[in-house]
């Protein structure tokens, strides 16, 4: 446990709040002025939060940077943040895409700006809290905070024809999960452990939960970030979302909403419920691989792009999930790389289809075709984000596949069989797509005249495609960040391990021990 | 001769006093002085509630003590929640200048009315005899049934008021029948000599008993409208003016919880497996029907009726589970409840036009606008409303389920989350209204007048204070439960 000599933390999250607050007081009309203010605010967080990530001791498997401010007292709740393996890459994700969401939306929203950036604003520090919350309690309040932001983003600023509905029930599948997983929070902190606790820490180390309560409890947990994530059967808010919202309200919807889901297992369901993830293992592989197929699947059909790029997010995250749920070394760390690979690579694409949908207003496949004459640039980027997708060797997504594969094979080779079509799949829709949009003769005559990208699409693709080029050549900085978080998850999800935590917390209930770390 | 004149404590009830003398004062000038601008008797009223807070706040540290000869208790829960009705008060008066204005029916009665029911409810909750407690609750009501039909020349108004007035009546037959049978099982209507007459003399299956307790609570249940005693809510909330409707959605229905909470958990706690079921039903019912209800309404103010009849169910969750974070979640809802509600109601009244014109829900269409702020201030008391975190409903929420939870009522705090979950469907279409859809037409000019904007400040304000940080009323909550458990 490191505390935070310098509050990074503290400071990247509540910076997009003075950010909001600054823009409340902005005058509604200059909306130049409400954009750069955004930009700054935003780029100013990516700045500061690179201390995090070059500060950050790989070496150390335990929560770094750890802020604790007493909060509420009476139910022993606090203000309690610090990162890890696992959340160090989402928090750089999560303030990475900020600053180019705010550039990539500058042309299309030109309605209600105020409004939207301080949405932004709002969105980014809910999303950061919930990755650096370290107790659950505020990691419940920052889950929740940031219905309210993206609820707004959908309806307001969507596309007219459905987005209220797909707002309303963005909001409603969203509530349905986190209120079954309060209801788990309050079990798991007010009436197993004997003193109320909701620190994260605490519980990880002292609490000792029976195989029963475990199982009802990760189901508890399990809705919630299921349906976040999507898994299969609870994905049908996604592609409504999805389609209707405006591009950057996908853009960080796919980049970084969907990862709370599965940060949520890693961070939850794994370490506090070890003998019920390996109970439930072998139902979420199946749930993951169906959602592989059947995401693919579902794509091949579709004639609506953004609702393809969609659809192909559950396929991703189907990999994701194979791979936490594969419970070993190679799967989880493919998992936790795919996390932010799906997040690079789907957020380039919507936005990617943002460009084409502000120049055309259309996003029917039919529409388009031999895009690649009249802008190549665009072509050029296109492709490559394509293959990213696909996970071609050389690129960020072959390397999150690769390891989940290995994961799952080594779980139980029929996993690796049946996800391993999954990318097949990929490959054919993908490249039919992109083969149907940008390759052949201009049959459309609307098309002949479009412009190609402009320097400011550029600047906000490229920082994208660095990193995916990075990833995909030389990924080990990455991954070395990691490690150590995922072996000591692993060490606690084993059996043996398990086993000498009951022992442990037995004979430190026998000597009448207190619970140390809320002391503080 | 010797006459032995029981001790009289005049200090304890001094916030009853203030009151009366304020009310007093005002009916008296009110005669005296028919021409002078009826806004300086709501202003009277208005110090009447400061002084009395100020007091309240005073007395706040001192010991528990019984008076009147066993009528009164003078604890921290009845401080606590008279200082919920007198804030409650305090917002209504605020929020009615402009609204009696616009309806012509400005009285400086009005404002005496309301003090007087705050007399009322503050009686009820300290009483410590179920003789005063009735007392309390008649006093309470009978200004407010008056209350409910001030709007003279509108027929709804008077079918609310007569509505009202019938059902309360033939619920206090009830009540009053409660106390009979208590009476005659216990031989006293003491609440701490029932309390010991039921441990000692054993009448935990007393027949006479069970049905003295059951009666009581249909009293209580027809009070706070709990499901199925709850048919009137929707038909009074409409037809009363609208600050009232505002009114009595949270301070009576604080009175009659908490007064129930001083006879089930306190009198007659020994009972708890004859009370528990019949409210873990009520409560069940209470939230289902009234946030089902809730959904189909298309006028603003029968939502928020049936919203408030749903937080009811909410509120019993806590009385249900009859544990100290319960109760004191109980506390801590009602207070929180007071301000989002009076403030949803607020801004009910910025917009509504003469006559209860422009109270549709479609009404509200593209508010955001025209009149942001306005919008953004309805969207937190929804938000709040709902139970979605920063807000002071959720820490509500999560207070009582918490107390379910531990007192072993998983399912129903199951339930009670279910519920929210249909509630978030209502409360947003309010947010969808202002946000996502454009005006039918121009949206006209709205009833902005300084009483009101002070009264929404507060609201929010407090709103967001007691949801970001609530740690020191949930300390206030749990002092004020002390006693009883």
């Amino acid at each position: 446990m490191e505390y935070a000599e310098i509050p990074y933390i503290s400071i990247v999250l509540f910076l997009p709040l003075i950010g909001m607050l600054l823009l409340v007081v902005l005058p509604r009309e200059e909306k130049n002025l409400l954009k750069w203010t955004t930009l700054i605010i935003s780029l100013l967080g990516f700045f500061i939060s690179l201390p995090l990530y070059f500060k950050f001791n790989p070496q150390n498997p335990d929560f770094q940077f750890i802020e604790h401010v007493p909060w509420i007292k009476a139910y022993n709740i606090s203000y309690y943040v610090g990162i890890d393996g696992f959340s160090i890459l989402l928090v750089m994700l999560t303030t990475f895409l900020l600053p180019i969401s705010v550039v990539a939306c500058w042309k299309d929203i030109q309605d209600k700006v105020k409004e939207f950036m301080i949405c932004l604003l709002f969105l980014e520090m809910g999303m950061l809290g919930v990755f650096v919350s370290l107790d659950l309690f505020l990691f419940y309040v920052f889950w929740e905070v940031m219905l309210i932001p993206m609820y707004l983003l959908i309806g307001v600023w969507g596309s007219p024809a459905r987005r209220v509905y797909a707002a309303i029930k963005f909001f409603l599948f969203t509530m349905f999960g986190s209120l079954l997983m309060l209801i788990g929070i309050i079990y798991l902190c007010v009436v197993i452990p004997d003193k109320i606790t909701f620190s994260i820490p605490d519980l990880y180390n002292n609490v000792f939960i029976s195989l029963g309560t475990q199982k009802v409890l990760f189901l508890a947990f399990f809705i919630a970030f299921a349906i976040k994530v999507p898994m299969f059967p609870f994905h049908t808010w996604l592609p409504d979302a999805h389609t209707e919202a405006p591009t950057v309200g996908s853009v960080l919807l796919a980049a970084v909403l969907l990862k709370m889901g599965t940060y949520g297992f890693v961070r939850f369901n794994l370490p506090l419920f070890p003998e019920a993830s390996q109970y439930f293992a072998l139902l979420i592989c199946i749930l993951a691989i169906i959602g592989i197929i059947y995401g693919a699947l579902v794509c091949i059909v579709q004639v609506d792009l953004k609702r393809l790029v969609a659809f192909s997010s559950v396929s991703h995250l189907g990999f994701v999930m194979l791979g936490l749920f594969a419970l070993n070394i190679h799967g989880i760390s493919g998992g936790m790389i795919q996390m932010i690979n799906h997040g690079l690579s789907t957020g380039a694409l919507f936005l990617i289809v943002g460009m084409i949908y502000e120049r055309r207003h259309t996003r029917l496949i039919s529409e388009f075709g031999g895009l690649s004459k009249v802008m190549p640039v665009f072509a050029t980027f296109f492709m490559i984000v394509t293959l990213s997708s696909i996970g071609l060797p050389g690129l960020n997504g072959f390397i999150g596949e690769f390891l989940v594969l290995v994961g799952a094979f080594k779980a139980n080779y029929l996993y690796a069989v049946f996800a391993g079509t999954g990318v097949i799949f990929a490959a054919v829709y993908m490249l039919w797509m992109f083969q149907r949009v940008m390759f052949g003769e201009v049959t459309n005559p609307k098309n002949e005249k479009l412009k190609d990208l402009s320097i400011r699409e550029i600047g906000v693709l490229l920082p994208i495609l660095l990193f995916i080029v990075w990833i995909g050549v030389y990924p080990k900085p990455f991954l070395k960040k990691m490690e150590p978080s995922i072996i000591h998850l692993l060490n606690r999800v084993n059996k043996e391990s398990v086993e000498k935590k009951k022992q442990i917390i037995l004979v430190k209930k026998e000597k009448g021990y207190e619970f140390e770390s809320t002391s503080r | 001769m010797n006459l032995n004149l029981p001790p009289v404590n005049l200090g304890s009830i001094g916030a009853e006093i203030i009151l009366a003398i304020a009310a007093s004062i005002i009916l008296i000038s009110g005669v005296f002085f028919p021409k002078a601008k009826k806004e300086i008797f709501g202003i009277m009223g208005l110090f009447g509630i400061v002084f009395a807070f100020i007091y309240n706040f005073y007395y706040w540290g001192k010991p528990a003590q019984i008076v009147f000869s066993g009528m009164l208790i003078v604890d921290k829960l009845g401080i606590f929640i008279s200082s919920v009705f007198l804030l409650a008060a305090f917002i209504t008066i605020l929020l009615s200048f402009s609204y009696l204005k616009i309806e012509k029916i400005n009285h400086f009665e009005y404002y005496v009315l309301i003090i007087l029911s705050v007399i009322g409810m503050i009686l009820m909750v300290k009483s410590q005899d179920l003789i005063m407690l009735f007392l309390g609750l008649e006093t309470l009501s009978l200004s407010i049934y008056v209350l409910a039909g001030f709007l003279r020349d509108d027929p709804k108004s008077n079918e609310a008021s007569l509505k009202y007035f019938l059902l309360g009546a033939f619920s206090s037959a009830f009540f009053l029948y409660g106390i009979a049978l208590t009476y005659g099982a216990c031989g006293t209507i003491k609440l701490d000599l029932i309390a010991e007459q039921i441990a000692q003399a054993g009448l935990l299956h007393d027949k006479f008993m069970l049905m003295g307790l059951s009666l009581l609570l249909v009293g209580f249940a027809f009070k706070v409208a709990l499901v199925p005693f709850h048919m009137w809510v929707p038909d009074v909330y409409e037809g009363a003016p609208i600050p009232i409707t505002a009114f009595m959605s949270v301070a009576p229905k604080a009175a009659g919880f908490v007064a129930l909470l001083r006879v089930v958990v306190f009198a007659l706690s020994e009972m708890q497996m004859e009370w528990g079921p019949i409210f873990w039903v009520l409560s069940v019912l209470t939230m289902t029907i009234g946030n089902i209800i809730a959904i189909s309404q298309t006028s603003i103010i029968r939502m928020l009726a049936y919203s408030s009849i749903a937080h009811a169910g909410y509120i019993l969750i806590g009385l249900t589970a009859a544990n100290e974070i319960g109760n004191a979640g109980v506390l801590y809802y009602l207070l929180a409840y007071t301000f989002m509600n009076l403030g949803a109601f607020g801004v009910v009244i910025v917009i509504a036009e003469k006559g209860k014109g422009r109270t549709n829900i479609e009404d509200y269409s593209g508010m955001a606008g025209s009149y942001p702020l306005l919008a953004v201030t309805m969207a937190i008391f929804m938000f709040s409303l709902a139970g979605i975190p920063p807000f002071a409903g959720f820490f509500g929420k999560f207070y009582v389920f918490s107390g379910a939870i531990k007192a072993g009522y998983i399912w129903l705090a199951i339930i009670g989350v279910f519920n929210s979950l249909i509630s978030v469907y209502f409360y947003l279409r309010v947010t969808v209204m202002m946000y996502m859809k454009d005006p039918a037409q121009e949206f006209g000019p709205v009833n902005f007048a300084p009483g009101i904007i002070i009264a929404l400040i507060l609201t929010v304000f407090f709103t967001l204070e007691m949801g970001i940080v609530p740690s020191c009323y949930i300390e206030i909550a749990k002092e004020s439960i002390m006693l009883l458990m």
